[in-house]
């Protein structure tokens, strides 16, 4: 902060924006803030199109003899799930904010392998435009979760390139955890131990273990779909000798890792944000850091929770159970932590903090009720019913998407060098939250009821709950739009960014210009401090390993 | 509909149990909730930045003790609900032994069959009398499914390839939604139908409805039509064992171990005999019928090696793997 740079807030330094230009600057770029961008675009896109399909689905549901065809229907939550999953949620904040933000947090010029960097890009754009074509040509009809013999047998939708789509891009998410993890262990500047990471890396480093030990196992479940599909193979079909619910271990082994891999950037982020907007250090540093690692490490112990009425053991239905408790507590921790956070700070109300706020609610209503889903004899009832429905996305947009909006927000100035319009910010956020609790509050009544989930049509009873949940979905479609307006205004004209707008501690924002030159950092950066020292304390230790 | 409530018609004892669990967790959340929301509420307007030029308040690092107080009380209280949900969960999934009235049910996209041991068969209708333990076989045809009857608070997939079971007891006559409520494919949504609760008389009334013979009848016909009856009843030459009191009973295999002679067991015997051979008896004997029976066949023939049986044994009802 002390520094003066010589080029502080003047158009004429070069950055990483304005180094050069023309399409070929880009598309063969390594510079890991320029793959953030194209990243940022791409998903950004895949984001609209999976939100188009949810329009068609809260249409659909307005009535309980629906606006579409049941086929049409099927196949517009399917492709929801298949956008918003694989192609959103997983790379979101990891693949944009990660990208852009874990070398200039710890001090380095670029992630440990740029090429490879370069590469889970064009994987990722590749899975998508498979799975696109797979759109583009009548579209699939499985569900996301592609539970055979449905999806191997029955179905006679585009099962194939939906599943190649999900395969190919899977490899992205392995490229990115494994230069995440290469990175953080060797690429860290003088000074910035283990100790003294951001929460922001500890998170990323945890999202990262899960992508690179989780992702194979779906690669190799699709694989087995497609010889299922293809070759007739038997391995899931009962008429020839299969196992439907072997499908069921496979998919979820990696697919309940993979909502930690959503929702533990997400957390990342929010510990940036608190700190920040409260000028103090994180509560419990270790507690917050380690039960990220705890929450990777159970994460992958729980997967049979979503088998409680498909007919596996009961003894492994009570494990599974269990140990989804145990997976509550290291959340719990995080956000007894963020709220002790805002102890005796100085605590201040600008858009990233409302989204963190926003954050912190909603995870908690979406964690408890996963206590209700975690209880197997309440499961039994609520289990694919629009509880299910409502659990989820308390956690994946109210927690995963506000933590994401929060980021963005909070980073705008870094990536862009300039200021978006906080008052339209505000305004967005707050129309986003009611917008969001509007659409998925009722869908935990509907849940109880008894409304099950993927129903084209319903009984005329659900349909009150129904019309609010498509009213809110409206608003929240809304609160997403106007971001995109503004944001895309204030890249082009909005006012010019200093350094470090909301005076937050970080190397991002204490080392390097707005926005960053090409590596990075004028000097290579040398830490002598812990993560979050808005109090200017002076360390013990001088110097550490 | 009457006055709005958050919980769906109680027609189980199931279901009352359920509701109280769920009111529990719901009193727990919400008081968790509310004290999370107070606390950011509480924190952010206390220590709201009054001008720019505030002082940076002094760190906090953390406290231990608080870090083991609200990881351990909130743990324990979760072990109240994991204790409560699993003890619920095991009574729920475990049918009584004896009196059960047993009632077939099978899937197929997009309608549910459903079978009585006398013989009666309706299509997207179950018919249950209150006060009497109802045991549910299930089985399908195709995909998964999942029957689901939310006015009891169950539900449990029917899966091909295996015979699932839950069981209830309805207390409260009336007409209840039957909802599929797995995913399975066009008709999904439209894949439902209506339980009817009726008193113990009407129920004995509507059984009497008259039918096509008892589906233990119907199995005898396919007993002989698929020319079972040649070895398994009347065999003079060892080759295959009799049927006679088999059903319920355990079965001592020919790798030494013992199974009980359940539904399940009946039906893997029937469409892969090489499965669990019987001790002292050899493989390869018995045509695999593995495609050749449908399910309504199936549940046909179990019920009549069912009437082979004894009528007081236990009806065996484990079919989870």
């Amino acid at each position: 902060m002390s520094a003066i740079l010589p080029f502080a807030s003047t158009e004429a330094r070069t950055n990483y924006l304005n180094v050069d230009y023309g399409w070929k600057s880009w598309l063969f770029t390594t510079d890991h803030k320029r793959i953030a961008l194209l990243y940022l675009f791409s998903i950004t896109a895949f984001f609209f199109v999976g939100g188009a399909f949810a329009v068609g689905m809260r249409l659909n549901l307005l009535t309980p003899e629906g606006l579409f065809s049941h086929d049409t229907y099927n196949k517009l939550f399917t492709m929801h799930g298949i956008i918003m999953v694989f192609f959103f949620l997983v790379p979101s904040i990891p693949a944009t904010l990660g990208n852009f933000l874990v070398p200039l947090m710890i001090g380095a010029r670029d992630l440990a392998f740029p090429r490879i960097n370069l590469l889970s890009w064009y994987i990722y754009i590749a899975g998508g435009i498979i799975a696109l074509t797979a759109i583009v040509r009548g579209g699939v009809d499985t569900g996301w979760t592609f539970y055979a013999p449905f999806s191997a047998t029955y179905s006679n939708t585009h099962v194939i390139l939906a599943a190649l789509g999900i395969f190919v891009g899977g490899f992205s998410s392995i490229l990115t955890g494994l230069n995440f993890i290469v990175t953080i262990h060797k690429m860290r500047a003088p000074g910035m131990t283990w100790g003294r990471l951001p929460l922001f890396i500890w998170g990323h480093y945890a999202t990262s273990l899960i992508q690179v030990l989780g992702t194979p196992v779906i690669a190799i479940t699709m694989v087995l779909l497609l010889l299922e599909r293809v070759l007739h193979a038997g391995l899931f079909d009962p008429s020839v000798g299969g196992d439907p619910v072997l499908f069921q271990h496979l998919f979820w082994f990696y697919s309940h890792p993979a909502v930690y891999i959503m929702i533990l950037p997400g957390m990342a982020v929010i510990s940036e944000l608190v700190t920040c907007f409260s000028r103090k250090a994180i509560f419990g540093y270790n507690f917050v850091a380690i039960s990220s690692i705890a929450i990777a490490v159970l994460g992958f112990l729980v997967w049979g929770h979503h088998l409680f009425v498909a007919g596996q053991s009961m003894y492994a239905s009570m494990a599974f159970s269990f140990l989804s408790f145990l997976v509550a507590v290291p959340s719990a921790i995080k956000v007894f932590n963020w709220t002790a956070t805002m102890y005796k700070g100085s605590v201040s109300f600008e858009t990233p903090m409302l989204y963190a706020f926003g954050f912190i609610g909603l995870f908690t209503i979406g964690g408890l009720t996963g206590l209700f889903l975690a209880t197997m004899a309440i499961d039994v009832h609520v289990t694919d019913t629009y509880f299910v429905i409502a659990h989820f996305h308390y956690v994946m947009v109210g927690g995963m998407v506000m933590a994401y909006l929060g980021g963005i927000h909070f980073w705008f100035p870094k990536i862009t060098g300039r200021m978006y319009p906080e008052g339209w910010a505000k305004f967005a956020a707050l129309v986003v939250f009611a917008g969001f609790n509007l659409t998925f509050f009722p869908q935990f009544i509907l849940g109880y009821q008894g409304m099950p989930r993927r129903y084209a049509h319903y009984p005329p009873e659900f349909q009150v709950l129904n019309v609010m949940s498509t009213a809110g979905a409206s608003i929240l479609a809304i609160g997403y739009l106007i971001p995109m307006i503004y944001l895309t205004w204030a890249w082009r004209k909005g006012p010019v960014a200093p350094q470090n707008p909301w005076n937050a501690k970080g190397l991002e924002w204490e080392q390097a210009p707005s926005p960053p030159p090409k590596y990075n950092f004028e000097h290579p950066p040398v830490v002598t401090e812990p993560a979050y020292n808005y109090s200017g304390e002076e360390q013990e230790v001088k110097s550490g390993g | 509909m009457g006055v709005f409530s958050i919980f769906p018609e109680r027609a189980s004892t199931s279901a009352g149990e359920v509701d109280a669990l769920y009111t529990f967790l719901l009193v727990v959340g919400i008081g968790m909730t509310a004290l999370i929301f107070f606390f950011v509420f509480f924190f952010a307007l206390k220590y709201r930045r009054k001008s720019p030029s505030d002082p940076m308040p002094k760190a906090i690092h953390g406290s231990i003790p608080l870090e083991i107080a609200w990881s351990t009380i909130p743990f324990l209280v979760m072990l109240v609900m994991f204790a409560w949900g699993t003890k619920l969960y095991f009574q729920n999934y475990t049918p009584p032994l004896g009196d059960t009235l047993d009632i077939y049910v099978t899937g197929k996209q997009w309608m549910w069959k459903v079978q009585y041991p006398t013989g009666q068969r309706e299509i997207n209708e179950l018919h249950v009398p209150t006060g009497q333990p109802i045991k549910l076989i299930l089985a399908s045809e195709d995909v998964i499914h999942s029957f689901y009857i939310p006015a009891f608070r169950l539900k449990h997939d029917v899966v091909p390839g295996s015979y699932q079971t839950y069981w209830f007891e309805a207390t409260k006559p009336g007409r209840y939604h039957i909802f599929c409520a797995e995913y399975c494919g066009t008709n999904h949504s439209d894949m439902g139908g209506w339980v009817t609760v009726m008193q113990p008389s009407e129920f004995a009334n509507w059984l009497n409805g008259g039918t096509g013979g008892s589906m233990a009848e119907q199995g005898q016909k396919l007993f002989q039509q698929y020319g079972c009856v040649t070895c398994h009843v009347t065999d003079r030459q060892g080759r295959c064992p009799s049927l006679l009191n088999v059903f319920g009973k355990p079965v001592v295999l020919d790798d030494g171990r013992t199974v009980v002679a359940d539904e399940a067991y009946v039906r893997e015997s029937i469409l892969n005999p090489n499965a669990k051979i019987v001790k002292g008896y050899n493989r390869d004997i018995m045509p695999v019928f593995e495609g050749q029976i449908g399910e309504d066949g199936l549940l046909q023939l179990i019920a009549y090696v069912k009437s082979l049986s004894t009528p007081s044994s236990p009806s065996a009802t484990r079919s989870k793997k």
